[in-house]
């Protein structure tokens, strides 16, 4: 049966969605270990470290020995889940993923929330904009950014049966919590929640829910616009976008992070060597953040759903 | 009983295969792998627990050693090869296009022995500590051994983990320094001191052990010492005074050999201060 993607069951942060099938994981697999840098609660990991304490390591704060703990048990046959914020997640600790973990192919899950502009109010030093283009350039490295709580949740229960280094990335605040948790988290399985046949608008993270709600203005102008989820950003799911513009024949990525390295780009790639259409991206344009309400944030810096909308007519505009 | 002769002739036969396998690619860093030798044979000829034929990335029940400044990797993969990882004749492809003997160790191309990437600095002692926890976890009772250079205790990850260990009580890793007091641009001493070295791990937490790093039956002893001593709640740091260069008279004591190739000349000249024992790859 297909899910109405249209329907807010109720405002729920991602990274709640995360501790949750954290803690569902614990007890179904002993081979589920938890470290964190000092941002066990924020990363909703109280219920994890409180049933299954033996395996969960509190590193402090030190960014760069938890990632290389991690590889160390992940060695050893262990599935260590990482928590802290996105930004003390990549940036800071580059070198130790890419050496100690992708490199040497560890089983190693980075969990990252807190990322983008909707970390809000503590500003510019901890939004990360930039974590997805540092991930998807590691080889091997699997890139997901879930659009809400529930997808947060099977996707986390999803990784844990996937062997390889995965960066999975969720956000602070609450938001519409729309997806199905009875459907299957395919990674680099794209979802197309509304079929349309004018422009793809390609999203990914907090921006998922915008662009549906960007539909719906779209379509009072006349424009049937094809929703696709993109939660898997690496790999991409090439067929799922190649389909979708071959009859829209224009796109627009919408995302929570830089223009540079992110979404957008990947897709800018697959079609520019496949199948060249117009394109717009709604993105952070090289810039940083700011200290700000969430939502003033997003509008601030063009990742609103009006911007979606005028994203969408102009590369309607330039078939 | 420890058979000091033989590991001497190993000892000898590993640095001649050092000094051919630099020279041979024109590339490498023979000077602190001619200074970890001795640590080496003690390491994989005596001490550890581990078995060639049922080796696996994950080391179940087998001790584990990373070697955290990979840029030795020439004495690495030597004391590999000398112990029966792969064939001695796979020394020839050091450096080389399509080998499994890169530059600096890696799993990513498939050689038996090496449990993690390393070369980029600091990050070994964090990957042995996990390794640690996780034997702990599965109640699988082997050892971890890791070895770090002096130098590389320069990089801040190190002490993250130093400081670490101990407030988990992770008592079943053995770290060993190479004091050998020297990097790429000179004494330790003058780039940036490491003060006394001791009294920072002491302070951090750690039992320190001090060794001669080329007196293999004190390296035998110290090394078995350590390994009875694990599990009993302590974490356990040797210091190793080592020479860089240790072996051959032109490159002992000197930083300038830590990545410089000889070239023939040079070569034959070590060659002749390392008699043939076991025989060449």
């Amino acid at each position: 049966m297909d899910h109405n993607y249209f329907i807010d069951q109720g405002k729920k942060a991602t990274r709640d969605g995360f501790g949750e099938a954290l803690h569902q994981l614990g007890a179904e697999n002993e081979r589920v270990v938890a470290l964190t840098a000092d941002l066990a609660e924020s990363l909703k990991m109280g219920k994890f470290k409180q049933d299954f304490s033996s395996r969960f390591f509190q590193v402090g704060i030190a960014e760069a020995n938890m990632m290389g703990i991690a590889a160390g048990m992940a060695t050893t046959g262990y599935i260590p889940f990482t928590g802290t914020f996105a930004n003390f997640s990549t940036g800071r600790v580059y070198d130790q993923i890419r050496q100690s973990i992708a490199y040497s192919g560890k089983n190693v899950k980075i969990c990252a929330s807190h990322a983008g502009l909707t970390l809000g109010e503590d500003g510019a030093t901890h939004q990360i904009l930039e974590d997805i283009g540092l991930m998807k350039m590691l080889p091997g490295m699997t890139v997901i950014n879930t659009c809400d709580y529930n997808q947060t949740l099977i996707a986390t229960l999803a990784i844990a049966q996937y062997k390889g280094p995965v960066y999975l990335r969720f956000g602070r605040p609450a938001v519409p919590n729309f997806t199905s948790t009875s459907q299957n988290f395919e990674i680099g399985k794209a979802i197309v929640m509304k079929k349309g046949a004018d422009v793809s608008i390609i999203a990914t993270g907090h921006l998922v829910w915008k662009a549906l709600q960007a539909s719906k203005i779209l379509a009072e102008k006349g424009i049937d616009a094809e929703i696709i989820n993109i939660h898997t950003i690496k790999p991409l799911d090439i067929a799922a976008i190649l389909i979708s513009i071959q009859h829209t024949k224009c796109v627009v990525t919408a995302e929570e992070h830089q223009m540079n390295g992110g979404l957008g780009d990947s897709v800018a790639q697959l079609i520019v060597r496949n199948f060249p259409v117009p394109m717009e991206m709604v993105a952070v344009n090289d810039s940083f953040g700011e200290s700000g309400k969430p939502e003033e944030l997003m509008v601030k810096y063009g990742l609103d759903v009006p911007n979606i909308v005028a994203a969408a007519e102009k590369a309607v505009s330039r078939k | 009983m420890t058979d000091i002769k033989k590991l001497e002739e190993i000892a000898t036969q590993i640095r001649r295969d050092i000094v051919r396998m630099v020279h041979k690619v024109q590339s490498g860093h023979p000077g602190g792998s001619l200074g970890c030798t001795d640590y080496f044979v003690a390491l994989f000829f005596e001490v550890l627990n581990h078995n060639q034929d049922t080796w696996t990335i994950e080391g179940t029940g087998h001790d584990i050693f990373v070697l955290s400044n990979g840029h030795i990797s020439p004495v690495y993969y030597s004391a590999l090869a000398r112990s029966g990882y792969f064939p001695i004749q796979e020394l020839n492809t050091f450096r080389h296009l399509d080998s499994r003997l890169q530059g600096h160790p890696t799993t990513h191309e498939g050689l038996p022995g090496i449990h993690i990437a390393t070369g980029s600095l600091g990050q070994g002692m964090s990957a042995a500590i996990g390794m640690a926890l996780g034997k702990k976890l599965a109640n699988d009772e082997n050892v971890v051994f890791s070895l770090h250079g002096d130098g590389e205790l320069q990089e801040g990850q190190n002490w993250e983990a130093l400081m670490f260990a101990p407030h988990n009580k992770v008592d079943n890793l053995i770290i060993t320094i190479d004091y050998n007091g020297q990097q790429i641009d000179g004494a330790t001493k003058d780039v940036l001191n490491l003060g006394n070295l001791k009294d920072k791990l002491t302070s951090f937490g750690w039992e320190v052990l001090e060794m001669d790093g080329h007196n293999l039956r004190e390296i035998v002893e110290t090394l078995n010492n350590a390994k009875a001593n694990t599990y009993k709640g302590v974490c356990q740091a040797i210091i190793m005074k080592t020479e860089m260069g240790q072996g051959i008279d032109f490159m002992v004591g000197t930083h300038k050999w830590h990545g410089v190739a000889p070239n023939d000349e040079q070569l034959g000249s070590a060659l002749n201060q390392l008699p043939l024992t076991i025989g060449d790859y």
